[in-house]
């Protein structure tokens, strides 16, 4: 080259240099892959410590006899899971059906070309309420749930307050979830329904729904999930009784707020981990089950 | 022809079972521009980029046959070192979401140069190089993206020079300029030649009249497995192919 | 046949009204939510004082003292503890699992990562309470009882990983091939491209993932109050190693409202209401950032 600046002005990327940043790929790359094993390890030691020191107290007995109270925590979780079964009836059968009601009105009739303003800018207000109520910590709805249905409205802590109280926590999600479930059925799917001389509720209930359906049940599993997990909700509004619960207004615990009164109150902590088990056990399930789903989904393209 | 600077043997690429390039032999000078035409999807551009190792990218690619930089195999050399050596301009102008400056200086910096004097310098020789500098001069902190098309690819074109490369390939550089940017890209691609070997893909084939000294015409049949099926001086390609299928492409009969 | 038409047109418009009752009890649900707890909040406010809640160090119900600073440096020592130790390791998970993990083992990490985010936080409770609290007694600091800022932050960095590593992957993978490209024709490493080149490209969506970390750790409730030990006192260190302030115990703003509303009365309930209204307003804060990180992505 004969440009004076560029003659012999060489890089220090000789040889060595090469080999230098090569062992500075090495050394970052071995430290990525150890952050893939501490993400490996902090599951293993959670689980295997759960698992190791509860799978022993796992038996029929366990789970067929209810809790008897006291500071050694007798008993099995019977009650629990049939509250927590309850919980998860209510929740879901109260937000489940107000939240895809609700997002299909977003989605289908407000967003239309004939839409209305007022229409349209109650979709706006909705979708910055459940933007913000999305990212609002549990333990407040717990304080709503507590004021509104255990104080004001006299259900005290009850079944019926707790559910109530997690159906309000799980609504912004049921609405986000099913407003993007219904968005991803193509346009030409309804255009084509419509063409056929079909309603707009007939094209809705035959063919958008059916081809939202995995996505919206994906979002109804998340749900049951997270009742299933959800503890601080329930210990403002649930009580906390070990009884089975006999009606809507009595109270009790579900099993992750038996776990937490197991491992703070008694001195049980072996039936705390047996009770881990089995929620860690049903997450996995869960897990299985919304992945299952979301694999048909992808596969539809 | 003079020195060569870069030569294929018998060389083929697939992408798993598929074929993509099929026996290619040639010769390419130093110090000259080489342009490369033909229909689109006849594997112009992973000609191109086997000379710098880019489809060692793709996980399912296979090579046969042996491809040399100034008589060494490309597979037995550093591919840090072939990369520096082989600059690369895209299709679509990607300048970093970086400043001007930080662009330019990104080869050096990553080459090992710390010294903030020396790569002041070389910016500077680089963007003057591109004929780039007298625009931006006063802006090299602003962010790159802040530029126009036909400056970003200028920049680009800086970025490839700043780390001293003997050769630079050139994939469709101009495609995505309109045409007074393309002209100037055009004259710069003329100055460079003084210093730099250039292969240039191209599907514009006055482009590839102005630019270069030799042309290389690729073609590929239903199996979509491209072939080289004639090269030599643009003159000549240009006002005797030797082959029909040159012949009718030139002439504008299909592609 | 024209009955037929119009009745059909009547169905639709009374599900039309149906669903249009659903939305707008969903939206009066969601908003009753906020309204009820800042009207609950209000008398504490008032009667209290903005200046003396937020700023007072003294939190005895007993004695109608309702200073809300203790709970306030809890909450953020124990989040920017869980930041420090699980922001680093969920981006460079993030990094792996983008650009360097082959398949294989994508397919193991991410499951776990899922279950990660899965499990019960009363379950990462139990663990931090089994293991760490014990664990972290070892350390020969007179005053230490294991229950602290330490245990509850690594519980919680545990927590957010899912969250980081998710949003920072999604970031990482939306960078442009081309600057992958650009970068490696430049004879840069691969290692050089993701931390010149990706990592600054991606940077503003990892922001919000940092973010949005920070807001799941400053709403975590019981898996908090399980291992921080739940003392109503400003941490301090417990000897001259300022570090051993992580020794110390705390009380998070969460496990403030939990472990007393349930007994609460009169001006004190009112407290601990507005003590959920400083929780809604920090992360606000926090979420308002992370969107406008996102914003300045597209």
């Amino acid at each position: 080259m004969n440009d004076p600046l560029f003659v012999g002005q060489g890089f220090p990327s000789t040889r060595g240099q090469y080999r230098w940043e090569r062992l500075k790929q090495r050394l970052a790359f071995t430290l990525l892959w150890a952050s893939g094993a501490i993400a490996i390890l902090a599951l293993l030691a959670v689980v295997i410590t759960v698992v190791l020191r509860g799978i022993g107290i796992i038996d029929l007995e366990f789970l067929f006899t209810s809790p008897r109270g006291g500071i050694s925590g007798e008993g099995g979780i019977f009650s629990t899971i049939v509250t927590t079964l309850y919980l998860v009836i209510l929740t879901l059968g109260i937000a489940t059906p107000l939240g895809v009601g609700a997002a299909i009105y977003f989605v289908e009739y407000a967003s239309d070309s004939h839409g209305k303003k007022v229409s349209a800018y109650m979709v706006q207000v909705a979708r910055f309420g459940v933007e913000t109520l999305a990212g609002v910590p549990s333990i407040i709805f717990g304080l709503f749930g507590y004021i509104l249905f255990v104080s004001t409205l006299h259900f005290g802590f009850s079944l019926l307050s707790a559910g109530l109280a997690g159906a309000c926590l799980i609504l912004p999600v049921s609405i986000r979830t099913a407003e993007e479930a219904l968005k991803t059925v193509p346009r030409s799917y309804r255009e084509a329904s419509l063409a056929l001389g079909a309603t707009k509720w007939q094209t809705i209930w035959k063919v958008v729904l059916p081809a939202a359906g995995p996505g919206i049940a994906t979002g109804i599993i998340l749900n049951v999930g997270r009742v299933i997990s959800e503890t601080a909700v329930f210990y403002v509004t649930l009580g906390g009784s070990y009884k089975l619960p006999s009606s809507l207004l009595s109270g009790g615990r579900t099993m992750a707020l038996h776990l937490y009164y197991l491992a703070m109150e008694t001195k049980a902590f072996d039936k705390a981990m047996g009770t881990g088990v089995v929620l860690i056990i049903t997450i996995v399930v869960i897990n299985l089950i919304v992945r299952y789903l979301s694999a048909k989904l992808a596969a539809r393209g | 022809m003079g020195q060569i600077k870069l030569e294929m043997v018998h060389y083929s690429l697939y992408y798993g079972n598929f074929c993509a390039l099929r026996d290619i032999s040639i010769q390419i000078p130093a110090r000259q521009v080489t342009a490369i035409i033909g229909p689109s999807g006849c594997g112009k551009s992973s000609f191109l980029r086997t000379f710098n190792r880019m489809n060692d990218l793709i996980s399912n690619a296979r090579v046969e046959g042996r491809v040399f930089l100034d008589g060494q195999d490309i597979w037995e050399m550093d591919v840090v070192e072939l990369r520096r050596r082989v600059g690369m301009v895209f299709q679509k102008p990607n300048p970093f979401p970086k400043s001007i400056f930080d662009n330019v200086a990104y080869g050096p910096r990553a080459h090992g140069l710390r010294d903030r004097s020396r790569l002041e310098e070389i910016v500077e020789q680089s963007l003057r190089r591109a004929a780039l500098w007298d625009e931006v001069k006063d802006d090299l902190n602003k962010s790159a993206l802040t530029l126009s098309g036909g400056q970003q690819q200028r920049l680009c074109i800086a970025r490839a020079l700043a780390v001293e490369p003997e050769v630079i390939l050139m994939d469709e550089p101009a495609s995505a300029l309109d045409p007074i940017a393309t002209l100037r890209i055009e004259a710069l691609i003329r100055e460079l030649r003084e210093n730099y070997t250039i292969v240039i893909v191209t599907h514009n084939m006055q482009q590839a009249a102005r630019v270069s000294d030799y042309t290389a015409f690729f073609f590929t049949d239903e199996s979509r497995t491209g072939m080289l099926i004639e090269y030599g001086e643009t003159k000549q390609i240009f006002t005797s192919p030797r082959d029909r299928r040159t012949e009718d492409y030139i002439t504008g009969r299909f592609g | 046949m024209k009955g037929k038409k119009s009745e059909a047109f009547w169905a639709g418009r009374v599900i039309e009204g149906i669903l249009l009752l659903d939305a707008l009890l969903a939206i009066v649900v969601i908003f009753l939510i906020g309204l009820l707890i800042l009207i609950e909040a209000w008398p504490a406010f008032r009667k209290i004082g903005f200046v003396p809640f937020l700023l007072g160090k003294e939190w005895r119900p007993g004695k109608e003292l309702y200073g809300l600073l203790p709970m306030i440096v809890g909450s953020i020592l124990v989040t920017l503890g869980a930041v420090t130790l699980g922001v680093p390791i969920g981006v460079a998970l993030a990094t792996f699992l983008a650009e360097v993990a082959p398949p294989w083992v994508q397919k193991v990490v991410r499951p776990a990562i899922e279950l990660l985010a899965g499990i019960p936080s009363v379950v990462y409770g139990l663990f931090g309470l089994a293991v760490l609290v014990p664990l972290v007694r070892q350390i020969p600091v007179p005053g230490n009882s294991g229950f602290g800022l330490l245990s509850a932050s690594v519980v919680l960095a545990v927590m957010i990983l899912p969250t980081v590593a998710n949003i920072s992957e999604d970031a990482i993978r939306s960078v442009a091939r081309e600057y992958r490209e650009g970068s490696l024709a430049l004879g840069a490493t691969h290692w050089q491209t993701i931390i010149g080149v990706v990592l600054p490209a991606a940077r503003s969506g990892i922001v919000a993932a940092v973010i949005l970390g920070i807001g799941r750790a400053l709403g975590e409730t019981m898996a908090m109050i399980m291992v921080i030990g739940n003392s109503v006192i400003i941490p301090k260190p417990l000897n001259s190693n300022p570090l051993t302030i992580f020794l110390s115990q705390a009380r998070t703003l969460t496990g403030n409202i939990a472990v007393e509303i349930s007994y609460a009365t009169g001006l004190h309930e009112n407290a601990l209401f507005a003590t959920g209204v400083v929780l809604f307003i920090l992360i606000m804060l926090v979420n308002s950032m992370a969107h406008l990180a996102m914003r300045r992505r597209s």
